[in-house]
């Protein structure tokens, strides 16, 4: 029976830069997939193509790319799909080509899959009936139209699945939805019908459960310890089969783990009613799949079943929303909490005496509790805590001046502050999510098989 | 009192503004004393000073698991919100320390039972 094996080496942008290497170097794979996109990855990647045209790609898959080219030249079928072309997919799947020329691999071809970008025709959208209407909330995207950055359709599998049939072995997208990356291969290999919405919600699971990298083999897990063997951590693989059921596993002899109880965690994880998960291929029932341990560091995977397909698209807006800056003191000694605590309120006073306040503050005592404010608290009393302080306003003049309130307090603060060797905090800019609907008509994904 | 996570283990994550709490027992016992004792508005009142809008409660029997979905609970969410914890990573936890009064005999319910 075919088997197609997926593996993902790359859960986000910042993920480890060893860990698609040493998957796709002992995974056994058909496809390596490198998820780089987080909500408002796309917002920071806007502003840097705004600075720069040729940029406003995940620039680690050039990286990475590069030194997997030894690895693709001795493994010919592998094929890699990423979605690190971010706002710029030509302009990384570009260079990607460029990359595997110089090494010899220009015979590979690189695919493009765009279309997602609606910046260029947001106000032709809008008027034209297109209210990107905020999911939660229903106020329409006008109301923040001249602060919007970046604002990206999540394509689906499709498209993917059109460059692998045109021969692409390396296939580069902008947004795209993460599970997509491994829907696409799927769909390719088995010669399913996008119509077939059982089987794309079998390989939406199997997508979901490897997108994050790590969170599906141990990392994250409850019970992970040191025998879990997180420092040598494989990466997930999806072994999957035509009929949608697939083996949930990673690399012989790498650390981690893969159970019942990692996979369980990793499935109803940024999950919100299991039994419609919504993506653009399909909406997927979680709560019909089944986990079975399967032998070491494998869980058989089977049951996930349709809900039924939308006629629209998500959206990602992001915007301005001002600037933002957090700093810390560490606070030493009897008390320490209630100290960091007023501490932090001394900033905020002086600040406030020199004629500023802040849209927003928050002040944290990092070990006591307020990770989670309220809620836990710490027993007993700690030796130490972190200071937090941390202010978000329009104003980025006042956010600057916040960073330089810090270091005054080794001096004019509480006994025991210490902990300043960081220099004054960055001042960065914040963007807000604006999540909405397009109707997928309003669409078109297109796919380039570059030269 | 026990902690919660003596029947359960979990993960939380963001979506926007909003943070989903997954708790998974480790076992059908557990599972379904956590169906009648953990409901919405328990989880709604131990993270209430973190102001959530509203709790919603989905189960996932499959696994064993109640999936809670906190709106707008996140400060804002990731950019926006001050916190260390941005994106509700620590939610889960949290959650597993909740205090329990769980039925004398609770053999059934441990992990590995």
């Amino acid at each position: 029976m075919k088997r197609v094996r997926v593996g993902n080496g790359c859960g986000f942008w910042g993920d480890s830069l060893d860990a698609p290497v040493r998957l796709a170097a002992a995974g056994r794979l058909d496809y390596l997939t490198l998820e780089y996109l987080a909500e408002l990855t796309m917002s920071i990647l806007a502003v840097q193509k705004q600075k720069d045209p040729a940029a406003g790609y995940a620039s680690d898959f050039l990286d990475v790319l590069a030194r997997l080219t030894p690895i693709l030249a001795a493994q010919p079928n592998l094929k890699v799909v990423t979605n690190a072309g971010g706002m710029n997919p030509h302009g990384c799947g570009t260079k990607a080509r460029d990359i595997l020329t110089a090494a010899g691999l220009g015979d590979r071809r690189v695919a493009v899959v765009s279309g997602d970008d609606l910046m260029p025709r947001l106000d032709a959208l809008l008027a034209s009936g297109h209210g990107l209407t905020h999911l939660d909330t229903g106020d329409p995207l006008a109301a923040v139209r001249d602060r919007v950055v970046s604002a990206n359709a999540y394509l689906g599998a499709a498209p993917i699945t059109a460059a692998l049939a045109a021969g692409a072995m390396v296939v580069v997208t902008g947004r795209v939805a993460d599970a997509s990356l491994t829907v696409g291969p799927a769909a390719r290999e088995f010669g399913w019908s996008f119509a077939d919405l059982d089987r794309l919600a079998a390989a939406t699971v199997a997508g979901h459960l490897i997108e994050c990298g790590a969170q599906a083999t141990g990392g994250l897990w409850v019970n992970a310890d040191d025998a879990t063997g997180l420092g040598d951590v494989g990466y997930p693989i999806a072994e999957m089969r035509a009929d949608g059921t697939f083996t949930l596993t990673k690399p012989d002899g790498t650390g981690g783990a893969v159970n019942v109880e990692t996979a369980a965690e990793q499935l109803l994880y940024e999950v919100a009613d299991p039994a419609r998960y919504f993506t653009p291929d399909v909406v997927a029932d979680f709560t019909t799949v089944q986990l079975k341990d399967a032998g070491r560091d494998a869980v058989a995977v089977s049951g996930g079943t349709a809900a039924g397909v939308t006629d629209t698209y998500k959206v990602s807006v992001a915007y301005r929303d001002g600037y933002a800056a957090a700093g810390t003191l560490v606070i030493f000694g009897p008390n320490a909490a209630e100290k960091a605590r007023r501490s932090g309120a001394v900033i905020l006073e002086r600040l406030r005496r020199a004629g500023l306040t802040f849209a927003a503050s928050h002040v944290e005592a990092l070990g006591a509790g307020d990770c989670v404010p309220g809620v836990v608290r710490s027993t007993g009393e700690p030796a130490e805590v972190v200071m937090r302080v941390a202010v978000r306003d329009p104003r980025r003049a006042a956010v600057e001046r916040f960073t330089k309130e810090f270091s005054p307090l080794v001096t004019s603060g509480f006994p025991g502050t210490t902990g300043y060797t960081t220099g004054r905090p960055p001042v960065r800019e914040v963007f807000a999510y604006w999540p909405a609907l397009v109707a997928k008509s309003a669409v078109a994904p297109r796919v380039e098989v570059l030269p | 009192m026990t902690p919660l996570s003596r029947i359960a283990h979990g993960r939380s994550g963001d979506k926007g503004n909003h943070a989903n709490v997954a708790v998974i027992a480790y076992t059908d016992a557990g599972f379904a004393w956590l169906r009648e004792y953990l409901t919405a508005d328990v989880v709604a009142a131990y993270f209430a000073p973190l102001g959530p809008a509203r709790v919603e409660r989905f189960e996932a029997a499959n696994v064993r698991g109640l999936n809670f979905v906190l709106y707008d609970v996140l400060a804002g969410g990731a950019s926006r919100s001050l916190r260390s914890d941005t994106q509700g990573k620590t939610l889960a936890l949290a959650l597993l320390q909740l205090p329990v009064e769980l039925p004398a005999d609770h053999t059934a319910m441990l992990r590995g039972a």
